[in-house]
Formats: C-alpha cells, sequence, structure tokens
C-alpha cells in the first residue's frame, strides 16, 4: 500500500533525558523517524525535554518543542498544533508511556488523533504481565511460571509446584534489593522472609529460574500487510539472569544449531504477528542450553536499544523504516538505503562479529553495588566489529575506556581462589577480567562452565586469547606471532606490554613488515551484491575496500561511548562539526565505537570507521585516509586524550594546538597563563605525594578541592574540610605519584558559572553565560543553570567576558573553549578551562540560536568569525529564560549516594523555557519528573553549616503551607527560630520516618547530610528512600530555592491582619 | 599444514588445511547463511561444488547425528575463514574437521572469503581447486579439468526405498534430494517411495500414488533429459510438485529454457514474492541456474512467484494440472520455515486428486 495522504502533519514524541535503561539510541531512532517522515512529506512536529539532542534540532522537524512530556505540556502542544497523527514508538518507554497517558485522558479521541504504528492494545498487551502470558498460552509458546506471594507459605507452595531454583523478586525495591535466586526450601524461606519484608507493599514476585539458559535476542520488522523479517539475532555472552543491556552479546548468534535458530525465529514472528506489531519490536527468549526447551522472555513493541544496535551491527536502518511503515508503506515498498537498489524486505547476511560490551559507571561510582543482575546498571555501551569473535572482543574492551587493552587486569592477581571464584560466579562489570584471571591460574573451560554457565565455545575464544597472550610473552620480537597477535584484534599496547617495550615501536615494526590493517564494508549482504555503504570497520587480512577519497578529507573523532560526564551532547557537536565540514566543500570522516548514536549512522558522514578510539586505529584510518587534518574539540575528553599522541607522531590536529591544549590543562603551564593574564584564580597547588599535599593544604587554608590531574567530570574530586580528611583520601581516593599528581585548590564558596566561547584567534565570540543555581562545590554538569543570567552583576559579567577574552587570546584558542567562573564578593575567579566543546554546547547553541559547534568548524578551517558575521564579546540574549536541570538514575543504581558533590553523578539533562525564571524552573522541575505539590509535608535534615540558611528556607515553606518535619538537630535550630516544626527520632532508634516517606506522608525531602558525618547513615537512608518512592529530594539548599520560587509563584499570600 | 585455494583465473589463496588430506577440484560457490553448515555441506545440490562459507566462523557447533541432508555428502571441498577450534552444542558429536576427514572431503580455512566473494561476484562462476602444493602448472592443470556433467547421477539413490505411514502416497523422484523433504513428508503422514532419478513414468505410474515430487539435485537441469518425459507423462496424471532442480525439469520438461545464473543464489535470506497473494517469504535458496522467464511464453505455465530483487522466477503453475512448483527450498534445513505451508498445498492438491477418484 502506498504512504498514507489522509494524515499531513504528525507528532513524534521524543524519549526525554538519558537515563540508564534509555540513553542515546532514542536520539538516533528519533533522529531517523523524523528525518523519514520529512522525506515523504509529512510535517513533523517533535516534542523532547532533552535539548542535548541532535532530534532537537530545527532541521530534524518542521515544528522542534522542548518542553516537558508531561500530559500538560504535550497536550498543550497537541491543541495548538493539531497533527492527525502520533508516532510514539520511537522515543523509547518514556515516549511510549507519553502516548498510553494521552491515549488514557481522551485528548487523542477529542482532537480525532491517531496513534500510528503498532496499535495500543498490542502495547498493552505486550506489556501487560498478565496479558501477556495469556497471549502466549494462546500461541502456546512457553513462559516461565511465576506467581505473585504476599506470605513465605505462598512462595513455598509456588516452588512445590514448579520446582526449584525460583527467582524472588520484591515488588517495588530499589535496583532489586532483597531478591535473590533460590535453590531449596531453606533458602527460599529466607530469601522470601527477607523479601516480603523489604517490599513496601509485602509482595514478591516468585518465578521459576531460567537463569543460565542461553539468552537470544531477534530484532524483528512488521508491516501492516503482514511481512515480517528478521533483521538480526544475536546471542549473549552472559547467560539469563543478568538484563541483556548489562549482558556482552554477539551478534549474530554464534552456538545454535540452524535448527535452533529457525525454531526461535518462528517464535519470535509469530509473536510480533499475534501483537500485529506494525514497526520494529525486540523478542528475547532463552533456550536450555541442553534440549530445545525455550522461554519467551520479554517482548519491547517498540524500537529499543538493541534495534539500535542491530542497526548499526547489521546496516540496517529499523528506525528509518519503522516510521515508514508507520504511516502505511509495506517492505517492499521502502528502499534499502545500503543497496539503494533493493528494498527494505530483506535479511541482513553478516561476514564479520560484532561484540558489544555495556559501559559502567562505576569508575565514577565507586561505592555503587557492582553486582550485575535483572537491573541494568550501564550508562553507555560499545561496539566492535571484527573478522573472529577474538578481534571483535578486544576491539570492543579497548573501545571502553577503562584502562583495559585485553583481558588482563594486574589487580586480580593478587585474588584468592575464593574470591576469584566468588567474582566468577556473582558476576559484576568485571567479569570479563576474572575470566581472564581464572584462565591465566589453569582453570579449565568445564570448570568455568560450571562457575558462570557461560559457553565452552565463549570461554575457549577467551582462553584464546590468553594463550596469544602467553606467545607473546614467550617470543618476543617474533614477527609469526606477532602477525597471529595482531588477527586476533590485540592492540600494539597489549603486544608492547608483552614485550616490555612501547606502542610505538610495535607500530614501527608493524610498519617495517607491512603489517597493516584492512578495511572492510558493512554492506549487508555478505559481499553477495554491490553496495556502496560508506561504513568499514578494520581487520587483518587480504583485501582493502576503503579507497581513500580522491578530495580533501577531514576526519573527525567522535566521544566513545555514553558515561556519566561525557553524554549525547558530545555525539550532538560531533555531528555537527561533521555537517559543517561537508557544508565546507570537504569530505567528513567519523571514527566512533558507540552503536547508539547520531554520529554513527553511516548516512551522517562521507566515510563512518567503527573503530576504538585509540592512537593505534586513529593513525591507521590516518594513514590509510591522508586527511588535511584531525578535530578533536568535539567528541568530549576522549577525543582530546588523543591530541598529544597523534600530534607526536605528525598528524595535523586542526583547531587550538595541541601545546595549547596542553597549557590549559596542565596545572603548572596553565598557572603560567593565569599568571601572565593576570586572571584570579583560587590558590592552588600540585601535590606529587601526601605529605606535599597535607603543606599545600595548611598553606591556603581549608576547605580544600582536592583532584586528580587531567580529570572527567570531577572523577575522584573530593572537597575536604580538614586535615584528617585530607590524608584519608590521598591515602585511600587515588593513587598519587610524580606522573599523576593531586592537585589542592582553596575551595570558594561562591555563585557558579560558566561560558562557552568560539574564538579564531582575535574575535573570541561569547554566545552566553550559564549561571548555576547551585554554587560551588555541585559539579557544574549536576547543576541546574540558567540562561541568561538572573543574579550577576553588570560587573562580574564584564568580568567574566574580559577574562574569557584573555584566556582564549592566550590559549591560541582556534574553536571552542569553555571556561568555569566562581564568584565570590563581586569578584569572578577563573576555576577550570576546557579547550574544547563542553557538554553545555547544544544546550547553549539551542538556546543562543548560534549553531556554536558549526560556527566552531568554520572557525577551525579557516573562515574567521567576522567573515560568518560574529563579533567578538557577549551576544545579547533573548527575552526568554531558560533552564538547564540534570537529571539522575538513582533508582537504578544501589549503594550511591545520591548527595550532589563535586562528582558528577547525573545522567542526563532537560531543559524548561519560559518568559520567567519561576516559569522555566517549574518546566525544568516537571521535565524531570519533580512534581512538588502546592502543599503538603517537608522534612529537613541539613548538616550544621546550613542551618541558619535553612531556617529562612522552611519559613517560606511554611508560608506555603506545608507542614515542617526535622530531625533532632535542624528541629532544634528551627524551633529556636520559632518555626513550629515536628521532630522525628533517630532513624537507628525508630524507624517511623522512613515508613512516612515510604507512604508519601511526606511530599518533599531535603538533606544535606554529608557521609563523613556521624549521622550519615541516616542522611543516606532518608535519601534512598525518598529516591525509592519517588519523593523529591532536594540535596543543595540552592535548588530548593529555586523550588520556592517556582512555588511561591502559583500560589497567593495569605497574610493575617 | 598450508593448502591452496587455487582459481581457473590465477588467483591464489593460501590458508590452513583441515578435513580430508588431499586435493579437490570444482566450481567455487558461496553461501551467505549465517548457520546451517551442517545442512549444506550435506545437501546434494553442492555435488562436485567447493562450497564456501561467507559467514567467518564455521564449525561453531560441531556436527550431530539428527541435521544432516544426506548420509554421504558430496561437495569437493569446504572453504572457511575461521574453524571453531572449541565447538559447543548440547547435540553435538563430532568436530566439523573430524566429519569432513571421514567422508574424505579437504577443507581449508584462513582464507578472506569475502575477498573471494567479491572476487566470484565481479567474473562469475569459477572453477577452483584446493590443493597442499602450488607448482608451475597448478593453474593450468586446473583450467583443462571438465566439471562431472552428471551429478545428479551420484547424487541420486541407485535404488528406490521406502518411507512407510499410512498417509498420502507419494513418489519422490530422488535428483539429490535433501532429507528435509522426506522430513516435511514424514511430518504428514505420507506414505513415500523414493525413486531414482532414472525412473520412468511407468515405473511411478506402477506405485498408483497420490502425488509426485521432483525433489532438488545438483547441476545443469539439461544435463538430466531423460527426465523430462517422465514429468511430461505424469503431470497430466497425477499431481505433482517440483523443488529447486526438480522446478527447472518440471518448467524444460513444458517448453520452457533455463540459463546459468551469473554466481547463483545460496543462502537463506532470499525474499521471494507470492505474486497472487502479494505476500513475501524469505526463502532458502542453492541454485546455479534458473528458469528464463521470456521462454515460459509459449508454455502453459504461469510464474506464481519471483525473488523481489533480481526478479528470478521462483514458482511455477501448470495452467491445466495440478502440478506446481518452486526454485526455492521450502523444506528449509538450513534456513527460514516462512513457505512450508507449500507441502500443505501438495497434500490438499493430493486430497482433491484422491477424492476426483472415488467419485
Amino acid at each position: 500500500m502506498p504512504q498514507r495522504t489522509d494524515i499531513q502533519k504528525i507528532m513524534v514524541i521524543g524519549s526525554g533525558p538519558i537515563v540508564i535503561g534509555q540513553a542515546a539510541e532514542f536520539d538516533y531512532s528519533g533522529t531517523q523517524a523524523c528525518l523519514a517522515l520529512k522525506e515523504l512529506g509529512y510535517q513533523v512536529v517533535l516534542v523532547n525535554s532533552n535539548p542535548a539532542t541532535i532530534m532537537t534540532d530545527k532541521e530534524i522537524a518542521d515544528r522542534v518543542y522542548i518542553e516537558p512530556l508531561t500530559l500538560q505540556f504535550v497536550a498543550q502542544i497537541l491543541r495548538k498544533e493539531l497533527p492527525q497523527a502520533i508516532l510514539p514508538t520511537l522515543g523509547g518507554q518514556q515516549g511510549l508511556n507519553m502516548a498510553m497517558e494521552l491515549a488514557h485522558s481522551g485528548i487523542l479521541s477529542e482532537l480525532n488523533i491517531e496513534l500510528l504504528g503498532t496499535k495500543l492494545s498490542a502495547i498493552d498487551q505486550a506489556e501487560d504481565r498478565e496479558k501477556f502470558r495469556t497471549l502466549m498460552q494462546q500461541l502456546k509458546e512457553p513462559v516461565p511460571d511465576s506467581a505473585v506471594a504476599t506470605t513465605v507459605e505462598e512462595a513455598l507452595n509456588f516452588a512445590d509446584q514448579t520446582g526449584f531454583p525460583v527467582i524472588v523478586r520484591p515488588a517495588f525495591t530499589m535496583g532489586g534489593t532483597g531478591g535473590g535466586i533460590a535453590h531449596n526450601d531453606a533458602e527460599l524461606q529466607a530469601i522470601a522472609a527477607n523479601g516480603l519484608s523489604l517490599s513496601p507493599v509485602q509482595q514478591i514476585l516468585v518465578e521459576q529460574s531460567i537463569a543460565g539458559f542461553k539468552e537470544i535476542e531477534f530484532e524483528v520488522m512488521r508491516d501492516h500487510a503482514d511481512n515480517a523479517l528478521v533483521v538480526c539475532n544475536m546471542e549473549n555472552f552472559d547467560p539469563v539472569g543478568i538484563h541483556t543491556g548489562d549482558s556482552i552479546v554477539y551478534a549474530p548468534i554464534q552456538t545454535l544449531t540452524d535448527r535452533e535458530v529457525q525454531m526461535l525465529r518462528d517464535a519470535a514472528l509469530k509473536i510480533i504477528r499475534a501483537l500485529q506489531i506494525e514497526g520494529g519490536c525486540n523478542v528475547q527468549l532463552a533456550l536450555d542450553p541442553n534440549s530445545y526447551q525455550y522461554y519467551v522472555i520479554e517482548v519491547n513493541p517498540r524500537v529499543s536499544r538493541s534495534s539500535a544496535l542491530a542497526s548499526k551491527a547489521t546496516g540496517y536502518p529499523i528506525a528509518k523504516v519503522a516510521a515508514k511503515i508507520a504511516v502505511g508503506l509495506t517492505l517492499d515498498e521502502i528502499a534499502n538505503p545500503v543497496t539503494q537498489t533493493t528494498s527494505a524486505e530483506f535479511e541482513p547476511a553478516l561476514d564479520y562479529v560484532v561484540c558489544k560490551i555495556p559501559r559502567w559507571p562505576f569508575d565514577k561510582f565507586t561505592q555503587a553495588d557492582r553486582t550485575l543482575g535483572t537491573q541494568m546498571k550501564a550508562t553507555g555501551e560499545v561496539m566492535a566489529i571484527g573478522r573472529n569473535l577474538e578481534e571483535a572482543t578486544l576491539k570492543a574492551i579497548r573501545s571502553l575506556e577503562i584502562d583495559s587493552q585485553d583481558l588482563t587486569d594486574a589487580h586480580l592477581s593478587s585474588l584468592t581462589a575464593a574470591e576469584l571464584e566468588h567474582g566468577l560466579i556473582h558476576p559484576q562489570d568485571d567479569r570479563l577480567f576474572y575470566l581472564g584471571e581464572a584462565l591465566k591460574r589453569g582453570y579449565s573451560l568445564q570448570r568455568l562452565n560450571q562457575l558462570t554457565q557461560i559457553n565452552l565455545f565463549f570461554l575457549d575464544k577467551l582462553l584464546h586469547i590468553v594463550e596469544i597472550e602467553q606467545q607473546l610473552q614467550a617470543h618476543p620480537q617474533d614477527l609469526a606471532v606477532l602477525t597471529q597477535a595482531k588477527k586476533y584484534g590485540f592492540s600494539d599496547a597489549s603486544v608492547a606490554r608483552c614485550w616490555q617495550t612501547s606502542s610505538e615501536k610495535i607500530r614501527e615494526v608493524r610498519q617495517q613488515h607491512q603489517l597493516q590493517p584492512v578495511y572492510k564494508m558493512v554492506d549487508t549482504c555478505a559481499g553477495e551484491f554491490a553496495a556502496a555503504t560508506p561504513y568499514f570497520y578494520s581487520t587483518y587480512e587480504q583485501e582493502n575496500e576503503s579507497q581513500p577519497s580522491s578530495q580533501p578529507t577531514i576526519v573527525v573523532l567522535g566521544s566513545g561511548p555514553i558515561r556519566i560526564g561525557q553524554g549525547v551532547e558530545f555525539d550532538y557537536a560531533t555531528v555537527h562539526c561533521v555537517q559543517a565540514i561537508q557544508q565546507a566543500g570537504y569530505q567528513a570522516i567519523i571514527i566512533n565505537n558507540n552503536p547508539e548514536t547520531v554520529s554513527t549512522d553511516f548516512s551522517i558522514s562521507d566515510k563512518l570507521y567503527f573503530e576504538p578510539l585509540t592512537v593505534e586505529e586513529v593513525l591507521n584510518v590516518i594513514d590509510l585516509e591522508h586527511p588535511l587534518g584531525v578535530i578533536v574539540q568535539f567528541g568530549g575528553q576522549t577525543a582530546i586524550n588523543l591530541a598529544a599522541p597523534l600530534a607526536q607522531h605528525g598528524v595535523k590536529i586542526l583547531g587550538t594546538a595541541v601545546a595549547d591544549v596542553n597549557r590549559a590543562e596542565d596545572r603548572d603551564e596553565f598557572d603560567q597563563v593565569i599568571k601572565a593574564t593576570q586572571i584570579p584564580q583560587p590558590q592552588g597547588h600540585t601535590a606529587n605525594d601526601p605529605a606535599g599535599a597535607l603543606k599545600i593544604a595548611e598553606q591556603i587554608g581549608y576547605p580544600v578541592l582536592v583532584r586528580p590531574s587531567y580529570v572527567l567530570g570531577g572523577r575522584a574530586m573530593e572537597i575536604v574540610h580538614r586535615a584528617a580528611d585530607l590524608e584519608y583520601y590521598m591515602a585511600n581516593a587515588v593513587q598519587v605519584s610524580h606522573e599523576h599528581p593531586v592537585l589542592i585548590d582553596q575551595y570558594l564558596v561562591g555563585q557558579e558559572c560558566e561560558v562557552d566561547a568560539i574564538c579564531d584567534g582575535q574575535t573570541v565570540l561569547i554566545p552566553g553565560i550559564l549561571e548555576h543555581i547551585e554554587r560551588a562545590g555541585v559539579h557544574s554538569g549536576d547543576s541546574m543553570a540558567v540562561y541568561p543570567s538572573q543574579t550577576l552583576s553588570a560587573k562580574v559579567q564584564a568580568q567574566i567576558v574580559r577574562y574569557t577574552e584573555k584566556l582564549a587570546q592566550a590559549l591560541h584558542c582556534k574553536g571552542l573553549m569553555n571556561i568555569q567562573f566562581v564568584i565570590q564578593k563581586e569578584q569572578a575567579y577563573v576555576i577550570e578551562v576546557n579547550p574544547r566543546a563542553s557538554r553545555t554546547v547544544p544546550f547553549l547553541s539551542k538556546v543562543t540560536n548560534i549553531p556554536m559547534a558549526r560556527v566552531a568548524t568554520r572557525v577551525i578551517l579557516g573562515d574567521s568569525l567576522q567573515d560568518q558575521g560574529y563579533s567578538s564579546g557577549l551576544v545579547q540574549a533573548g527575552s526568554l529564560v531558560h533552564v538547564k536541570a540534570p537529571v539522575f538514575s538513582f533508582t537504578k543504581l544501589n549503594q550511591v549516594d545520591s548527595l550532589l558533590g563535586p562528582e558528577m553523578k547525573s545522567t542526563g539533562e532537560v531543559m524548561g523555557t519560559d518568559q520567567t525564571l519561576a516559569k522555566a524552573l517549574y518546566k525544568a522541575f516537571e521535565a524531570t519528573k519533580i512534581h512538588v505539590p502546592q502543599h503538603g509535608t517537608v522534612l529537613f535534615t541539613v548538616r550544621d553549616e546550613d542551618k541558619r540558611e535553612a531556617v529562612q528556607l522552611a519559613r517560606r515553606f511554611h508560608e506555603l503551607g506545608y507542614q515542617l518535619v526535622a530531625t533532632q538537630g535542624t528541629a532544634r535550630t528551627f524551633k529556636q527560630a520559632g518555626l513550629r516544626v515536628q521532630p522525628v527520632a533517630k532513624i537507628t532508634e525508630d524507624t517511623g520516618l522512613l515508613d512516612q516517606i515510604k507512604q508519601h506522608q511526606i511530599q518533599v525531602v531535603i538533606n544535606t547530610i554529608s557521609t563523613q558525618k556521624a549521622s550519615a547513615v541516616d542522611g543516606a537512608l532518608i535519601r534512598q528512600t525518598a529516591i525509592a518512592h519517588a519523593v523529591p529530594l532536594f540535596t543543595a539548599l540552592d535548588t530548593v530555592t529555586a523550588i520556592l520560587q517556582v512555588l511561591e509563584s502559583r500560589s497567593f499570600v495569605t497574610q493575617a491582619l | 599444514m598450508q593448502r591452496y585455494l587455487v582459481l581457473e583465473d590465477g588467483t591464489i589463496y593460501p590458508g590452513d588445511a583441515f578435513g580430508a588430506q588431499c586435493s579437490a577440484v570444482g566450481e567455487l560457490v558461496f553461501n551467505t547463511g549465517m548457520s546451517g553448515y551442517q545442512e549444506s555441506i550435506t545437501d546434494q545440490s553442492y555435488n562436485g561444488e567447493i562450497l564456501m562459507f561467507t559467514y567467518p566462523l564455521i564449525g561453531n557447533y560441531g556436527i550431530n547425528r539428527d541435521d544432516d541432508e544426506s548420509i554421504q555428502p558430496t561437495c569437493a571441498g569446504v572453504v572457511v575463514h575461521e574453524l571453531a577450534r572449541c565447538p559447543s552444542n548440547w547435540r553435538q558429536d563430532r568436530t566439523l574437521d573430524q566429519y569432513l576427514t571421514d567422508h574424505n572431503i579437504p577443507g581449508i580455512q584462513g582464507i578472506d572469503t569475502r575477498a573471494v566473494t567479491r572476487h566470484i561476484r565481479q567474473k562469475g562462476a569459477l572453477k577452483a581447486a584446493l590443493v597442499d602444493q602450488i607448482t608451475t602448472d597448478t593453474v593450468a592443470q586446473l583450467q583443462q579439468q571438465t566439471p562431472d556433467r552428471h551429478p545428479v547421477w551420484s547424487s541420486s539413490t541407485k535404488n528406490p526405498y521406502p518411507g512407510p505411514d499410512t498417509g498420502h502416497k507419494v513418489v519422490v523422484i530422488d535428483f539429490g534430494l535433501k532429507y528435509s523433504i522426506l522430513r516435511e513428508l514424514s511430518q504428514r503422514h505420507c506414505n513415500f517411495t523414493v525413486l531414482p532419478a532414472t525412473a520412468t513414468a511407468q515405473q511411478v505410474l506402477a506405485l498408483n500414488p497420490d502425488g509426485v515430487l521432483l525433489s532438488n539435485g545438483p547441476g545443469d537441469p539439461k544435463d538430466v533429459p531423460a527426465a523430462l518425459a517422465m514429468i511430461q507423462t505424469i503431470q497430466t496424471k497425477i499431481p505433482l510438485f517440483g523443488i529447486c532442480l526438480g522446478h527447472q525439469l518440471f518448467a524444460l520438461a513444458n517448453g520452457a529454457d533455463t540459463f546459468k545464473l551469473k554466481f547463483g543464489h545460496r543462502g537463506f535470506n532470499h525474499p521471494v514474492r507470492d505474486l497472487l497473494s502479494g505476500r513475501i517469504y524469505f526463502t532458502a535458496q542453492n541454485h546455479g541456474y534458473a528458469v528464463d522467464r521470456e521462454s515460459l511464453k509459449q508454455t502453459n505455465l504461469t510464474v506464481t512467484q519471483e525473488e523481489i530483487h533480481d526478479h528470478t522466477v521462483e514458482g511455477l503453475q501448470h495452467q491445466q494440472f495440478p502440478a506446481f512448483s518452486v526454485q526455492y527450498h521450502p523444506d528449509a534445513a538450513p534456513g527460514p520455515h516462512d513457505t512450508q505451508f507449500l507441502f500443505d498445498h501438495f497434500m490438499q492438491l493430493m486430497a482433491k486428486q484422491a477424492e476426483r477418484k472415488t467419485n
């Protein structure tokens, strides 16, 4: 059937802020969908609250609304825009939930708006546990047995019927707390009792355990004519038991016979046909490793993280095709963009192996529970492609940027056998390295299979890697062994470690012997047909397929996996950079390894190399392509870190020179710059050992801010108030050395703000000053921020502009830079300079209407700012107020303290825009799903330093009609100030307070008790409980001021005479 | 041990030997399936061909007793990028290496199979050899070799054999049949008898079948001229179902022509449209020849299905008789089960025929 002509205007709902489980993949799918619909001639209205995305660029849709994804706001947009239809299945779970909510509210029928794609009833059938189970029973597709139990006896009865083992999942606990696998009556009794007590509703789900089964996924498509196909099948390295988002995954399936593959394919297609999916869908299945018995685990009736992965793994653009199906086209009517001659009605054939490894945030959240289970914890993922499984795996490992090159983790060599086995049985994010260690210790594959249930085929691949490493060690300088190692994906760095030499030496040896990678095309058809996909991966084989372009090219380095501190913002900047390069008449080449993002869509650049972002791999591409240069300033710290080593190899770095980058990043060199420019900065020095640190701290006075050099997102950064704490930090938090010094800075309490500036060597354009709501001490990435500045005086703003201009010129900045300031007593101090695009670039680009990454790219390519129509100084702001608010994923991460501090903790951001600050703040809070009611009860527990200020805030709550509850110390202060407050007992004495939070008798929690205090346990428990039960929690008083502003603006003053 | 893949155009790819210690000559063909190497290797349609897999990891799940498509594989050799050294699957009873050794088939691994595939795609089908030593006249020798013109005779059974059951009586003409065809008949309780490729119409009719199935098989359909007369007689009397080579023979028997494809269809992701219903199915294919669409004009055959990309004739229906055929493998194995319903269609034709008889 041709595309529908009865609709002209379609709303696409985005996925909102990035949180764990819903990341950049929906920027990719949403962008694809919008472009596909536009291509077909529809008017597209996009709504998404996340400003950091490509999809919220003006070019992507006809009308872009960056507004909260709540009923109130989306309904308002619907009434205004009156689209005939909504496409809800490309914005993740958030988009789907929003559509459901709209449908249930009645507005869709009122305005006669149709939902495109899969019908709501089908979505409900896929997502509602009971309806899904019933459907599976009708289809005779097996699902694991399960039952809800409210007593231990009920749980035991269930196990009697289905047999052990069983999985216990307490209802509504954070991060799966209190769940577990029981193998017998005694274990079940204990786990069930514990789970029941932890569940706020005294309810547990008892489920037949299929842990240890092979976990298989099918990415399927179906159109309304009932054509259905499998885009990609995948096999998890980790058997059932670990969330697939936290599993290492290979595509295609590796260890199943065709009979098994087809059996599961039949099941997957049968299910999507029964659900009448129209678009993309993900079906997860579990297969017994010892029989044909399988179970359907889950169906996602929408595009998902897995479909982004499948798109990149195969080259098949699932979201684009799904959008076209939604408007009536059938698969055979949709062109295949890879071959351009065939249709989307085909099943890709792979002639390579794809490996996906999740990227976890535990380098940032060192206190977090790292155990992997049914709750996903990864923030992002990497993908690698190879011609063998070892190669794909090793490339993926080094793409993670976790300081690992291979399976060796030196820290594990000291583990006892018991510790090692514990790590194998109870998997954490680092199990791969535990396996490496065990193989080195001679554990047999059979033994490891017993401990982990990981298939022998996969374990043998790891063994092979370990064996090659041992061969390397045994045969230094042996070219044959080197060749073998390269073929199986070893990096020069890994070889260098085995041969006790440098990566450079290995590279020289390779060049001498022409041991260079070739590049193969991802063409969806295993070479059967001619294809023109500009999408390549490296391998060590015979034929190279990537022909260097005859036109001048520029290489852009991407930002790798999404992690805390380096999110989708950098992908945004990367894509803009590429587009500007193309507009300037050059060819743009991207190197990146993140399958979730827009930048790794092969249609974005002239050529995509899906490769680890290492010096070796980037140099290899450069050796082949001979680009004019490499742009590193848009790919976050990942790319900027490669600048110096690339330059050492003679690569031309475009933009700010490497020496100048170093002058901004190296503490001592930066001090020289600061001295020369006479710009105030907090006092500080570099310590090379603990004693030195203490001496510096004493000199400048406490509190001090301590951090390791070359930081990213405030890793291991802390504010330290006394000598004892500093000693502890130096001993435990960092490894200090001459190579890795620690910076000790005076900690200035004051207002924080930041600027992103573009400089061409002469002109310094400052699109805007972003003022932070939270004062210094909260990481800039976790602060709410407002544009334009609301409180900074003209004098301070002038200082900021002057210092920015001075610094940009002193650092010979060419392109973008970001400077953070703290303001104390009407004086701005520079606290950090990032000689690259920062995470605020997309936000500022959107609110100032200056496409900063594009402007910067043109500067880098030689167009002056003046040529582009810009002049020096701060750009005049418009009349609207824009608030950027961070979004956290604490509900997914057990034991991570939610208290804000100098370490960044947020995973995403939203934007609220309106005519006044209060309205903009309201929208920002709504968009982050923090809904504070107009009245209720507020709980205060604040540290001593905050008590005085808290009194003021409490009074304002009281004026609004809020009841005050406070812990002992805080309550005392409040009482002294004449406030009516209900004191509560310490939690260690009485857990009543936690129950009050659980039962939503408290509507707002304000808690600033840090972990170093005696009351730390109470503070942490209160925060955890609030998060688990979705009670708005504030850990910085400035944020409270902001929310009060909102509440006050929405209420009237009641004043007694 | 070193081994070489030599192409008739003089290209030589060095690799490592596995399987049998012998050399081989045959047409080099590639298969794009990502699973199912056991079924493909035992598929008689590869008789005399050197079979190369485009998926780089082969042998991952070993060889089991259940998935053979024939007892004695007849492909000339196997080319893979990498042979699994530790296959793992609950049904595995041998490794692929062992299996090929047992059946005297040489294999080669360590080949840039993608490069070879692209080479074939550009040059068309090529003769090739697997040899352990290269001499100055290796290529010349290869060029002089002529392929076996009658692979069907070595693939087909020499003697008839029965598959007793209680359902429809089906005669299967074995041109090199895949067991999955028999599995499909068994599942439908057919009481079948397999006859050699040399079977005459008289021999078939003597068994008084409800239906006749022309199996798949290797090589050029024009090398099996004796079958045409048999088909011409049978189709007028008994429901007929042709698969792959059987489809091509059905076309030839009705006056159509066949031709050699540049490099064939081998894999199981080929989308085929049913021209009547508009539905599209993914099909398992293995053929180097195809029916010439133009030549069908002067016949009583109607095209019922076609490949959606290159429009190869994928299905035929006789305009007067209950006789139909498909170019692909509705029996799958390896590959998707999308078109297994064609066997049900065959059952219906036989049921109708039986009705007609009793009336």
